[in-house]
């Protein structure tokens, strides 16, 4: 705020840019290649607490192009696996203290998340997770219609809809946030500590010599180096191409919508499995609406109809009272799925090479804790707890991480 | 928007198929090692191109087949059954 008040006192130069352009340089110590959340906040926590700065960050359009710009911002951690609730709490945590971490307002506001149960069996679900949730100290319970209605009485509660709502995972810590501003803030963190952002930097191949990295090629030039981070979400098998590291991974679009502004009603974020919709109120008061993914697999941007009409029918089925209410715009990002619903972090069977993907629907959350495991994952070359169980060779060991339950539609 | 041609139905809209991914090929069962099914039930070439892939009719006839779409700008370049496919 003071930052405001003297600049509208300077008379309104601008204020500086938030990140330096850089010539290319010959050689970095890291590579990163995606500049999202997760290779930015990689490349700040390196900077930050291992002193590695001669980092490189390739990003081929602008910071934020890819899901960390396009998603619906839900934050939480009522995950349903103990690896997946640890994992997404340690993220939380970080998420909470991320605007005085970064001196940067981060808008986090952590205003209360409910899951609808719309079957016994999805009851008996939500049961299950808040038991899993609480034993690990997350706060996250079963609720009921009653209690439902005090939170959000808007939503249509009684026994009329197809699937009427009958229970509820309340889980009060989750939230939304502005995702521009973690991207922003991660990218001025990490320019202040020595990190190159490069943007419009396409990464074209890699060379890999005795099984191990030596350079990235790039539209710009070609780097030697001997460590590269893979955090390219959507796109991460092309770069897995390069080097020929096989993914259990399948690019989806993932659509997004939001209303014209309302006036503020809507104080809790509300998602639907069953109904495969999720939907909070921005500050603006837009209300911004997310679905599952597109069945098929794409690397298209392109947005629908097929999705604006069934979202808008399911959103009816919750409020009826949005008949009138007009769609503003709508988007699409491209999601990298895994058949776990879990990411894919560590090494890879080529020396230099890690990976950081298989984000999915699901990724934005755990951007903080990501990178900051990463970037210890690099800096001491060994695999740090929290994130050994998401190691790629979990699938030919037979070792997946079940989170399909809350993580497909749940954000 | 993508529209599919079932050799039985015709041209038809997509939310008519139900989607089967990428054609992949299943190794012996007899000989295969723990990593081969695991590259075959996991591993997907993903690629940015024109790809073969499954789709079902379902809401239409229930045919199975085989469509050659390209994963960008979603054009299919040919639909065809099975038992037409290219050889190898
Ligand atoms: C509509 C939508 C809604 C979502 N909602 C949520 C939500 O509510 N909560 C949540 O937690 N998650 C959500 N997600 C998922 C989340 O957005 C992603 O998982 C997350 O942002 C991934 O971050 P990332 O940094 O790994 O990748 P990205 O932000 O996608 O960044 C990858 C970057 O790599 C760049 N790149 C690709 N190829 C190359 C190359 N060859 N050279 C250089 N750069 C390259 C891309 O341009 C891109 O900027 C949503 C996603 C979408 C699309
Ligand atoms: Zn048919």
């Amino acid at each position: 705020m003071w930052k405001l008040i003297r600049h509208g006192l300077n008379g309104n130069k601008p204020l500086p840019r938030m990140w330096r352009t850089h010539d290319l340089k010959d050689s970095y110590d890291v590579v990163i290649i995606g500049g999202g959340v997760h290779g930015l906040a990689a490349a700040y926590y390196l900077a930050k607490y291992h002193g590695i700065t001669n980092v490189a960050v390739l990003e081929k359009r602008y910071i934020g192009s890819g899901g960390s710009g396009r998603n619906t911002t839900i934050l939480r951690s009522n995950y349903l696996t103990p690896e997946g609730v640890a994992f997404y709490d340690e993220s939380i945590k970080l998420y909470e203290n991320l605007s005085v971490d970064l001196d940067f307002n981060v808008l986090f506001s952590q205003r209360g998340h409910l899951t609808l149960a719309h079957s016994d069996a999805a009851v008996r679900t939500m049961r299950w997770r808040a038991e899993v949730n609480q034993i690990q100290g997350v706060n996250s319970s079963l609720i009921y219609p009653d209690e439902i209605a005090k939170l959000c009485p808007h939503l249509d509660l009684s026994e009329h809809p197809r699937y009427p709502i009958l229970g509820a995972l309340y889980h009060p810590p989750g939230g939304i946030i502005r995702h521009d501003a973690v991207v922003w803030g991660y990218a001025r963190g990490a320019d202040e500590r020595g990190v190159h952002i490069h943007q419009l930097t396409e990464v074209t191949g890699i060379n890999v010599e005795n099984n191990k990295v030596i350079s990235v090629q790039t539209n710009c030039g070609t780097i030697k180096t001997g460590m590269v981070l893979n955090a390219t979400a959507g796109w991460c098998s092309l770069i897995c191409d390069m080097v020929d590291v096989k993914l259990p991974i399948t690019s989806h679009p993932l659509q997004a919508c939001v209303s014209e502004a309302l006036k503020p009603f809507l104080d809790v974020v509300i998602v639907s499995g069953s109904l495969h919709v999720y939907v909070s109120q921005s500050d603006r008061g837009e209300l911004v609406m997310g679905a599952s993914i597109d069945p098929y697999q794409s690397y298209s941007l392109d947005s629908t109809l097929g999705f604006l009409e069934s979202l808008s029918g399911h959103m009816l089925e919750l409020f009826p009272s949005l008949s009138r209410v007009k769609i503003l715009r709508q988007w699409a990002g491209v999601c990298d799925m895994t058949p776990d619903y879990s990411p894919i972090m560590g090494f890879t069977p080529v020396e230099g090479f890690v990976v950081d993907v298989g984000w999915g629907t699901y990724g934005f959350k755990a951007g903080p804790v990501s990178g900051k495991r990463m970037a210890e994952l690099i800096a001491t070359n060994r695999t740090p707890d929290l994130i050994a169980p998401f190691y790629l060779g979990r699938f030919e060991d037979g070792a997946l991480i079940g989170e399909k339950g809350a993580a497909s539609v749940g954000h | 928007m993508i529209l599919l041609t079932c050799p039985n139905c015709g041209t038809r809209n997509v939310s008519e198929f139900r989607y089967g991914g990428e054609i992949t090929k299943r190794p012996n069962p007899n000989t295969a090692t723990q990593a081969e099914w695991a590259n075959y039930l996991y591993v997907r070439k993903n690629v940015l191109g024109v790809m073969p892939e499954w789709w079902c009719h379902q809401s239409g006839c229930g045919q199975w087949l085989i469509a050659e779409r390209h994963t960008k700008t979603h054009e299919v370049l040919k639909t065809y059954v099975w038992e037409a496919r290219p050889q190898e």
